[in-house]
This record gives C-alpha cells, sequence and structure tokens, in this order.
C-alpha cells in the first residue's frame, strides 16, 4: 500500500489527515465532548467562547464544540454507507454491463441517462417526499441517484479493458460472465473506482448536509451540521462559532476527499478532473 | 452526419419520456396513498372510494401514465392537490422567475472560469494557478448554503446594497425582482465555476503539450496566436459538456439558494410541493427539469459537433466508445479510457 501512494504528493497526505481526523473525531465523540449535545440550558444561551465553552452556545444553551463533534457522525455514517452501496453496485453493474454490450448495455444505459437526467436534489426530494426522511431512506435515495453515475463512469473505463487478452483467455477457458466481471475486469478499473469512491464521497456528505439544511435529514434536536447551520445562521453576528465551527469541519472534510482523489489520481493516472458528473 | 443528429434528437426524446416515466413511476408505486392524506385517517372507506374515482387513480397506472402524458405535452400537468389549481400556469411563472437567475449565473460563471481556468492552465505550476486552484477547491468545498449565509451578512446585513430576502410574491415583475437577483447569482456562479475551472484547466494543460501546440510554437508564431487561435477552440471544446452538466446541477443548486433568499423560484416551489406532498406539481418538476437537462446535452453535443468534425463519425469499433451515445460525461469517460496505459 505504501508503495503504491508514494508519489501522490504532499497534498494527498493532507487530504488523508483531514480526513481521518474528522473520521477520528466523529467516532469519539461521544467521549471527547464537553457536554451533552443536546441538553439545553437556557441561562448560558448564546454565550461566546469561554473557558467553560471553547466555542460559546446556541440559542438553547447548548454546546457548540458538543454539538460540532457530535455533528459529522450522522452526515458521515449516512456517507459512508451510501457511498459504499453506490460505488460498489455500479462498479459491478458498470463492469457487467461493458462486458456483456449488446442490448443489455443499451436498456441499462437508457435508464441511467433517464436517472441522471433529473436533477440530483429533486431527484432525492422525490424519494423523500415519498417515503420520509429516515436514515435508510436517505441511504437508498443517494444510492439510487449515484449509482447510474457511477455505472457511466466505470462502464466507460471497463470497455478499455474487456478487449484485453487475459478477459479473451479466461472467456476461451469457458468462464461465465460473473467471474469473468469480478475477477478479470474489476481487479483492473481498481483505481478509477477507487478514485470515483473518494469523489462521489464529498459530492455525498455535501448532498446529505443540504438535505438536512433543508430540513430533510437529521431531525432537531439531533446534533448535525446541516441543521446547526440552518438553526444558527440568522444569528451569525451573535454566535459566529455555531455556523462557522460545523461549516469548518464539512469543508475540512470535503477538502480533505478532493486532495485525496486528486492524489490518487495522478498517482494511478486516472485524471478525475475531467469528469463533471455531479 | 444528419442521421447521426437524427439519432441523437431521438435518443433524447426517448430520455425525456423515460425520466418522467421513471419519475410517475416512483411517485405513484411507492407506498402512501395520497386520498387518504388529503381525507385524513378518519375517512370512510366510500369517501376515499369515491375521491379516488374523482382523482381518476382507480385507472391502472400505466393508463394513467399516458393520460398524464399527452396532458403534459399539451402543457397540462394536472390541478395542485393542495392548490386545487392547475400546475402549469404557476409552474412556468416560478420557472420564468428561476430563469432570472439562472441565465446570469451561466453568462457570469462560465466567462469567469473559462478566463481563470485557461490562465491557470497556461501558468501550470505558477502562483496564479496555485492561487486559483486553491479558491476552486475551497468553493467546491465550501456548501453554498454557507456562502449564501456569509454574503448576506456581508451585502445585505453589513453594507446594505442588495435585500437580503425576497418579499415579493412569485407574480412580481421582473423589475420587482431584479435588485434580488444578485446575492443568488453570485452564490450558484462560485459554486459552478469552480469545476468549470478544473475543467478548463485540466483540458487547457492536455492541449498545451500536444504536438500541434509544440508546431505551432516551433513556426514562430507568437505566443498569443499560438494561444488564441491554435489551442483555445480545442481546449474548450470538453468544457461545452461541464458546462451543460453543470446547468443541470444548477437546476438543483437552486433549490437551495431560492429556499435561503425566499426567492419565488422553481425550486422553492418543489420544496413546498414537497413538503405538502402536492405530488402532481413534484411530477411536473421534475420532469421539465429532466427535459432541461436533455436539452442542454443535446445543444452541447450539436455544438461539439459543428465545431469539431471528429464527432461528425461514429467510430467503427461499435456504439458508443468515444463518441457521444447519451447525454453526457462522455468526454469524462473517455478522458478515463486514455488514461488507461
Amino acid at each position: 500500500m505504501k508503495a503504491t501512494l508514494r508519489g501522490a504528493g504532499p497534498a494527498f497526505t493532507i487530504g488523508i489527515v483531514l480526513i481521518l481526523g474528522n473520521v477520528l473525531l466523529a467516532l469519539l465523540a461521544p467521549w471527547i465532548s464537553p457536554y451533552d449535545p443536546v441538553a439545553s440550558d437556557s441561562a448560558a444561551a448564546l454565550q461566546g467562547p469561554s473557558g467553560a465553552h471553547w466555542l460559546g452556545t446556541d440559542m438553547y444553551g447548548r454546546d457548540i464544540l458538543s454539538r460540532t463533534l457530535n455533528g459529522g457522525r450522522y452526515a458521515l455514517q449516512v456517507t459512508f454507507l451510501a457511498t459504499t452501496i453506490a460505488v460498489a453496485a455500479g462498479a459491478l453493474l458498470g463492469c457487467l454491463v461493458a462486458y456483456l454490450g449488446g442490448w443489455f448495455d443499451d436498456v441499462v444505459m437508457r435508464v441511467v441517462d433517464a436517472i441522471l437526467s433529473v436533477p440530483t436534489i429533486l431527484a432525492l426530494l422525490v424519494v423523500v417526499s415519498v417515503l420520509g426522511s429516515g436514515m435508510w431512506v436517505i441511504v437508498l435515495a443517494v444510492v439510487v441517484v449515484y449509482t447510474p453515475a457511477v455505472i457511466r463512469v466505470v462502464r466507460g473505463a471497463a470497455r478499455s479493458v474487456k478487449s484485453l487478452d487475459y478477459v479473451t483467455a479466461a472467456k476461451a477457458r469457458g468462464e461465465r460472465a460473473g467471474p469473468i466481471v469480478v475477477r478479470e475486469i474489476l481487479p483492473n478499473v481498481s483505481d478509477v473506482v477507487l478514485v470515483e469512491y473518494a469523489m462521489r464521497a464529498s459530492w455525498v456528505v455535501l448532498l446529505i448536509s443540504t438535505l438536512s439544511f433543508l430540513g430533510f435529514g437529521a431531525n432537531p434536536p439531533a446534533p448535525d451540521w446541516g441543521l446547526m447551520v440552518a438553526e444558527n445562521r440568522t444569528a451569525l453576528t451573535v454566535v459566529p462559532w455555531a455556523t462557522l465551527g460545523p461549516v469548518a469541519a464539512l469543508a475540512s472534510f470535503v477538502i480533505g476527499l478532493h486532495l485525496t482523489s486528486d492524489g490518487l489520481g495522478k498517482r494511478l493516472g486516472v485524471d478525475r478532473a475531467m469528469t463533471g458528473v455531479k | 452526419m444528419p442521421l447521426l443528429i437524427l439519432r441523437r434528437l431521438g435518443s433524447a426524446v426517448l430520455t425525456i419520456v423515460l425520466a418522467s416515466l421513471l419519475v410517475f413511476l416512483a411517485i405513484q408505486a411507492l407506498p402512501g396513498d395520497v386520498v387518504q392524506q388529503i381525507l385524513g385517517r378518519d375517512a370512510t372507506p366510500e369517501a376515499v372510494a369515491r375521491m379516488r374515482s374523482e382523482l381518476g387513480l382507480d385507472t391502472p397506472v400505466f393508463l394513467r401514465y399516458v393520460q398524464w402524458l399527452f396532458g403534459a405535452l399539451q402543457g397540462d400537468f394536472g390541478t395542485s392537490l393542495v392548490s386545487g389549481e392547475p400546475v402549469g400556469p404557476n409552474l412556468l411563472l416560478h420557472f420564468r422567475n428561476t430563469l432570472l437567475i439562472a441565465v446570469p449565473t451561466v453568462i457570469i460563471s462560465v466567462t469567469l472560469s473559462i478566463v481563470l481556468g485557461v490562465v491557470a492552465g497556461l501558468r501550470r505550476g505558477k502562483w496564479a494557478d496555485h492561487s486559483i486552484s486553491l479558491i476552486s477547491l475551497l468553493a467546491m468545498s465550501i456548501p453554498e448554503f454557507m456562502v449564501a449565509a456569509l454574503l448576506v451578512l456581508a451585502f445585505a446585513v453589513g453594507i446594505p446594497m442588495f435585500p437580503a430576502v425576497v418579499l415579493d410574491g412569485p407574480q412580481a415583475s421582473l423589475a420587482q425582482l431584479l435588485p434580488s437577483i444578485w446575492l443568488p447569482v453570485i452564490v450558484l456562479s462560485l459554486a459552478m465555476a469552480a469545476y468549470i475551472i478544473r475543467m478548463t484547466r485540466t483540458s487547457t494543460i492536455d492541449v498545451m503539450t500536444s504536438e500541434f501546440i509544440t508546431t505551432a510554437e516551433l513556426k514562430g508564431l507568437r505566443r498569443a496566436r499560438v494561444v488564441m487561435r491554435h489551442a483555445l477552440p480545442t481546449a474548450l471544446l470538453p468544457t461545452l459538456n461541464v458546462v451543460a452538466i453543470n446547468i443541470a446541477w444548477m437546476l438543483g443548486g437552486v433549490v437551495v439558494v431560492e429556499n435561503i433568499f425566499n426567492y419565488p423560484g422553481m425550486g422553492n416551489l418543489m420544496l413546498e410541493a414537497v413538503f405538502n406532498r402536492d405530488l402532481p406539481v413534484i411530477e411536473a418538476i421534475a420532469v421539465v427539469s429532466a427535459a432541461i437537462y436533455v436539452a442542454c446535452n443535446l445543444l452541447a453535443d450539436l455544438t461539439a459537433m459543428a465545431l469539431d468534425p471528429r464527432q461528425r463519425f461514429r467510430p467503427r469499433a461499435r456504439r458508443g466508445a468515444g463518441a457521444q451515445p447519451g447525454p453526457k460525461a462522455s468526454p469524462a469517460i473517455s478522458t478515463v479510457e486514455r488514461s488507461q496505459p
């Protein structure tokens, strides 16, 4: 692993540190946050930063640092689940479509185009409006919306692999489509899939936070980055950290993902900047 | 060549119809009974049955879809479950307002990002490149709702140049809305420009290291001429598709921005419809957005064909590959393909 990642540059290292830092803080949040993130204390409302509350308190007197630390748990959890499922499904289907070709390819890609043609947030809102906004519904919605985009990207990469000799050899050995896709094609597009994962995760986490911001994700009083911004943005001048804290955390995570995917792309020779499929 | 254009047109129409079918099915087939919702939990079974037949919900889904599709083709998107008024005219009004934000956004962000992207590409590794790349990275990573909140603080509260929220209803005249479009336009332009800058930068670098540019330089042409006449037309070609994709993204982005500024556009209409589960309105917005997305991509493809003779022919190998199979992302894919060893 170390050898493959050498040469990815210092930006890549910074990216990894930002991602791991955020994940670690979110995992440890219940133990390291100084206060209960949902405990309100009306006597201590809207305080500036102090020794007792490092980032101050919000309008209900809740500790902003504790809320910021805990605020990534929901978004990161959904991002991890949704991105993993979407990229796994998209990678498998993309390879399968590229390998089988023919009418199967035509039909799947038609449906992919159709789903991609509905703007992401709208598609997500359609699902949420019908099924409600439980965590698994959101995961499912993100998977539905993003799998097609992954299929497109992986299919493109897999098409150039499928005519290589070892695939022909596997076919000649009489192997079936399943094993050929999983054992021969998939490993050879793993670089594209890896870069896709990092890129996709950065869009998913922003999307989840946007959804929470709009009132369709995490429910109050749960601590959540998007929700915190929605609650506190009107008090930006009074308690700036209630808005800036969660945004800084979110942005640092997204920047980490971008730097990582850029570094990976450079190292592995996958130029993801050319793709604009959000 | 005309045949290829015809095929693209055909596949665009097919995509829109398929998208409308998917949206229709998603809304109709998933659980959650509209009638039950309107009448409430205590409704008698007779009342439910009567309302179902009044709304035409007792006919099979597919038949309803066909009816809806033919209605939609004539601009009739049904009636809103909440207001009881036809969806079409109201949607048109909100769409007009959204266009008022969208058009300036496209113009500003495309101009800005092409200039910055080309500069960054030409000055690769210099401080100009580093600072442009850093700004676009930040613009991609900070959510629009935060950028919007900061801009409101600076230019509506701090220096009161623009209104923080729109107080006019959807019927307001364009002149009334004009002062309030600028903050939304800036927010959307920043987010959109970030992606186009990256794209333009990459493709400029690609082109500048290609052989025909070296040839042009060796011929002794002036730098400005090499860039403007030789490099730019080629470098901007892949940018076209990213612009098209970003216009589609913007249709989603307006949801957030219109929500923050209380702007009476299509995004706010959508949110309202989702809150009220006003399905006909949701359907209509989703289909209109899909149509716009497909139209933008078609336009980008046709422009690319007009500018680049190579795109006018299908590749020998098989349908698809490098040329344009469906609405976009193919430039991305062909690049990924190219970068495969």
